[in-house]
């Protein structure tokens, strides 16, 4: 089937199979950067923005995202960067295979939440799971990121 | 130093955060064949009849491979250096399927849709057979796992195969029997670590095609090139110098990817097809049919006089090896080796251990390596020691652990060249607030908090055995490449690698290429793993550097027509001591490497150690228990840690922090669990539980350096040590906190509460 939606700003017309999942769509369209490391929704390591919300786009069939607007961390170069900085500073983009997930959520989560408090920065990142960092660099990172204490 | 000792930024780090295709699935060709693989349902069963003719006739399917296909020589997945004490144990595919989830078919289609319903398509005939499960059952158990005539050892191990027995290790100083006489108090008991997932976030992957001379290329996320070119060898029958493996960026190993694990089956796809192929593992997969780390079960007896001095030590290991014996008899011997140095004032050690087959997924190489399973028995049996010598935990080690210049038992005369350990523990108590905390607070609501704590050791790479290769060039435009087959896998290697070179070249790291993880361009090293990445292929770096330094002082003082002794460094040039003439690096490189010079200059080193200098962790943990559920909650975590000098401490500690959640999971929450016909229960994050960021409290790091004078810039090794001391600390605190002493991990709150009503 053929959806139409917009990726990065850009419209795309895409040839898409039944059970697709986007993150699969994203992928093998040059979306490199979104990753998976689960098959049950569990990781977060999929994480693109759908309407400007975080979503896991491993669970969502890609023709469900006709006539959305996808955001991958490739079309938020300079967020991105400024976050990466900083959070490479802090040496948490360990392996870094979880970070383009967790650089869109942490994204999304600043749009979001104003002044979050450290205990609902940990909540709304909960569903990224990172192995290698042990979780405590990424919140010092966006404590300075935020700018909160 | 300008490198050394500064948390200086991954040189690839701002790549693989912003998403960049830097891993193996990013790299591969876009018309790979895709592979899949079709795995046993039964946990010992024999294959009697297999039919893949409909799956082959399948539109799109490339080829279908079953045990008839593959060659007939037993190896090994266990990325280990040359003779591998693992046992040749297995083939590429084999007609007796030992585990649920061993290989029955390999299937190649032109994508991952075909390859599916090709599966589907396979008809096998099953001889079901009894299996092992229980591996305290497993030594004379009426079915042997492997039973196979050609099943074959590089050197004795103490393999029994037909009793079950993978291998046997034994070390005995002085008489324990006699010792325990003499020792006013005996302390024993028996612990249970289980088997732990890795769940690095990238799972195993490879990719293979054939190169413009025909090679066979795989680019592999690995830990350890060189060993997969060997293993990949001897499995196919090809000659290595046929094969390159290249490793890129890799989403995490722990130790999981220093065993093979895919390469093999994208390999001889590709050899018989000619076509390019990858393989994919998927999280089931990578759960249920690769490595864990070794269930054990440890039997500790500890024997001390009325001042705490610990003059006996016993140690008892059962290790469950699984299907196969990847690193079943080096983690088994490193239970003993990680753990016995800790407390020198022994007067007899004993150490006996067996690693046994059974029917369920093989166990391997993970992050502590056996010191990690030995740590928790050891240190809950030094804690329960303490209780029952009325004496602080934290006093007990003091009066007992290794000083500089000292010697141990079972160390063959090795004198300990540096330790902060007595540092770290008085550092930990001071952070955790011991004196104020221990052993427990009542803070109202039936919850309870309390404190404990356990210390740790590794070793700094394999002594006598491992060893690292660098090569350093001086470039044609004056910039450096340092080749080097250590192995990135996201620790930071690769820059720290060219810290060390930075340093020891005194060049800014910016001139400094760094080319890793090749085994068609990297001089040879083992790969990361035994804690050896820093401290050996540290060294070779700065050996090379030394050498390279050299020559180019050498070519200055000639070019500049003044002898070697009147010339030093002078930032990026050779200059006279007088200071009156100079040649910059690029224009010695010119005339060098270009036109008349003839001459490149290389620095080149090979570095081994005779010794495995131990880092140290204190580690402290502070839960709150709450009385009428069980339920654990893990407040803070105080780690100190003596690793030598901090070569980059933001990558230190990043490590450290890391290694602490993945003790914190085994504490508290991972376990790999079969359920009664031997199939994983455990194969997804939904019943694996990992630790989330909600999960693992605080955490809190500390340094407290140490200088090794036998490592680069005297430093040690860091990345295993910090898993260890989570299990045994968080244990004791529980202990502290409402008396229950759980020696089976991972601590439930189920456990707790059963516990409780005991
Ligand atoms: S891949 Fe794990 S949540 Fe999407
Ligand atoms: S940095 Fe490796 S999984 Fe998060």
């Amino acid at each position: 089937m053929q959806i139409e939606l917009t990726v990065n700003d850009k419209v795309v017309q895409w040839e898409v199979g039944n059970h697709e999942f986007l993150a699969d769509t994203l992928r093998s369209h040059g979306y490199l950067s979104v990753k998976k490391a689960c098959d049950t929704s569990c990781c977060g390591l999929c994480t693109v923005w759908i309407d400007g919300k975080s979503m896991l786009s491993c669970s969502i069939l890609s023709l469900r995202a006709h006539g959305k607007k996808v955001t991958t961390i490739e079309g938020l170069p300079k967020e991105a960067e400024e976050f990466a900085q900083i959070l490479s500073a802090e040496g948490a983009e360990q392996c870094g295979f979880c970070s383009p997930g967790f650089i869109m959520s942490v994204l999304a989560m600043k749009n979001e939440l104003v002044n979050p408090t450290e205990e609902e920065i940990i909540h709304y990142l909960t569903g990224n799971l990172c192995r290698c960092t042990g979780y405590m660099g990424q919140l010092r990172a966006i404590k300075t990121y935020l700018g909160v204490a | 130093m300008k490198n050394v000792g500064h948390s200086i930024r991954k040189i690839d780090g701002m790549a693989v955060a912003t998403g960049k295709p830097v891993y193996t699935e990013d790299l591969a060709m876009p018309n790979a064949l895709v592979i899949k693989i079709l795995r046993s349902p039964h946990a010992y069963a024999k294959i009697t009849s297999i039919d893949v003719s409909r799956a082959e006739s399948i539109e799109g399917v490339e080829c279908v491979l079953t045990y008839r296909d593959v060659p007939n020589q037993r190896f090994t997945l266990a990325g280990q250096s040359y003779p591998e004490p693992s046992p040749y144990d297995r083939l590429i595919l084999d007609q007796v399927l030992r585990y649920v989830g061993d290989e029955v078919a390999i299937i190649a289609a032109v994508d991952e849709k075909t390859a599916h319903r090709a599966m589907k398509k396979i008809k096998v005939e099953y001889e079901v057979l009894n299996p092992v499960l229980d591996f305290e059952e497993a030594i004379g158990h009426p079915s042997v796992v492997h039973p196979e005539e050609d099943l074959s050892v590089n050197f004795d191990i103490g393999l029994r195969k037909e009793m079950n027995i993978t291998s046997s290790s034994h070390e005995e100083v002085g008489d324990v029997e006699e010792e325990f006489k003499h020792c006013a108090v005996i302390v024993e008991d028996v612990y249970y670590p289980q088997a732990q997932a890795h769940t690095m976030m990238e799972t195993y992957r490879s990719f293979t095609y054939l190169d413009h001379a025909g090679r066979l290329v795989v680019l592999s996320s690995t830990q350890v090139p060189f060993h997969i070119r060997r293993q990949l060898a001897r499995a196919l029958q090809i000659p290595a110098s046929k094969i390159r493996v290249i490793k890129p960026r890799i989403g995490g190993g722990f130790g999981g990817k220093q065993t093979g694990a895919g390469d093999i089956f994208a390999a001889i796809v590709t050899i018989k097809t000619g076509k390019p192929a990858l393989i994919i593992y998927d999280r089931k997969e990578t759960f249920s049919a690769t490595t864990s780390r070794h269930a054990m079960r440890l039997r500790v007896k500890l024997g001390a006089d009325l001042e705490g001095i610990i003059r006996a030590i016993d140690m008892e290991v059962l290790s469950d090896t699984g299907a196969y014996g990847e690193h079943a008899p080096t983690v088994l011997s490193c239970v003993g080796h990680y753990t016995l140095p800790l407390y020198n004032k022994t007067r007899a050690v004993r150490f006996d251990g067996k690693a046994v087959y059974t029917n369920k997924m093989p166990a391997g190489a993970f992050r502590g390596y056996g010191a990690t399973q030995g740590t928790f028995a050891l240190e809950s049996t030094v804690n329960k020691l303490a209780e029952q010598l009325n004496m602080d935990p934290t006093e007990i080690r003091l009066k007992n652990i290794s000083k500089v210049g000292e010697t141990f038992l079972t160390g063959q005369g090795v004198a300990l060249g540096s330790t902060t350990l007595d540092r770290c523990i008085a550092k930990g108590k001071e952070l955790i607030s011991w004196e104020e905390k221990f052993p427990r607070q009542e803070i109202g609501n039936n919850k309870v908090r309390a404190v404990g704590m356990a210390i740790t050791m590794q070793g700094s790479g394999i002594a006598n055995i491992g060893t690292a290769s660098v090569e350093i060039r001086l470039n044609d435009d004056g910039n450096f490449t340092l080749l080097t087959g250590a192995t990135d896998m996201g620790t930071g290697c690769d820059t720290i690698l060219t810290q060390i070179a930075a340093d020891a070249l005194e060049v800014p790291m910016e001139m400094i290429i760094i080319n890793a993880g090749d085994t068609d361009t990297s001089p040879y090293d083992p790969g990361s793993y035994a804690s050896s990445t820093t401290y050996l292929a540290g060294s070779a770096v700065i050996k090379a550097a030394e050498e390279l330094r050299g020559k180019i002082l050498e070519q200055g003082a000639l070019l500049l027509g003044v002898s070697v002794e009147d010339v030093e460094f002078d930032g990026l040039a050779v200059r006279t001591l007088r200071g009156d003439k100079d040649i910059s690096f690029a224009k010695l490189a010119e005339l060098t490497v270009l036109g008349n010079g003839k001459l490149q200059l290389v620095g080149y080193a090979t570095h081994g150690s005779e010794v495995s200098p131990p880092p140290y962790v204190a580690g402290f943990a502070e839960v709150e228990v709450d009385q009428e559920t069980g339920k654990v909650d893990l407040i803070d975590y105080v780690a100190v840690i003596d690793c030598g000098t901090v070569i980059n401490p933001a990558l230190a500690r990043i490590q450290a922090e890391g290694g602490i959640a993945q003790g914190i999971g085994m504490a508290l929450y991972e376990q790999v669990r079969y359920d009664e016909i031997g199939k994983m229960a455990t194969n997804s994050f939904m019943q694996y539980k990992i630790p989330t960021r909600k999960d693992v409290g605080k955490v809190r790091i500390a340094f407290e350096e140490s200088f090794e004078p036998t490592g680069p810039f005297g430093a040690k090794s860091i990345g295993e040590v910090v898993a260890n001391t989570p299990p045994p600390a968080i244990a004791h605190a529980i202990y502290n906190a409402v008396g229950v002493r759980e020696n089976q991990l991972p601590i439930t709150p189920e456990k707790v509460f059963l516990g409780m009503l005991k």
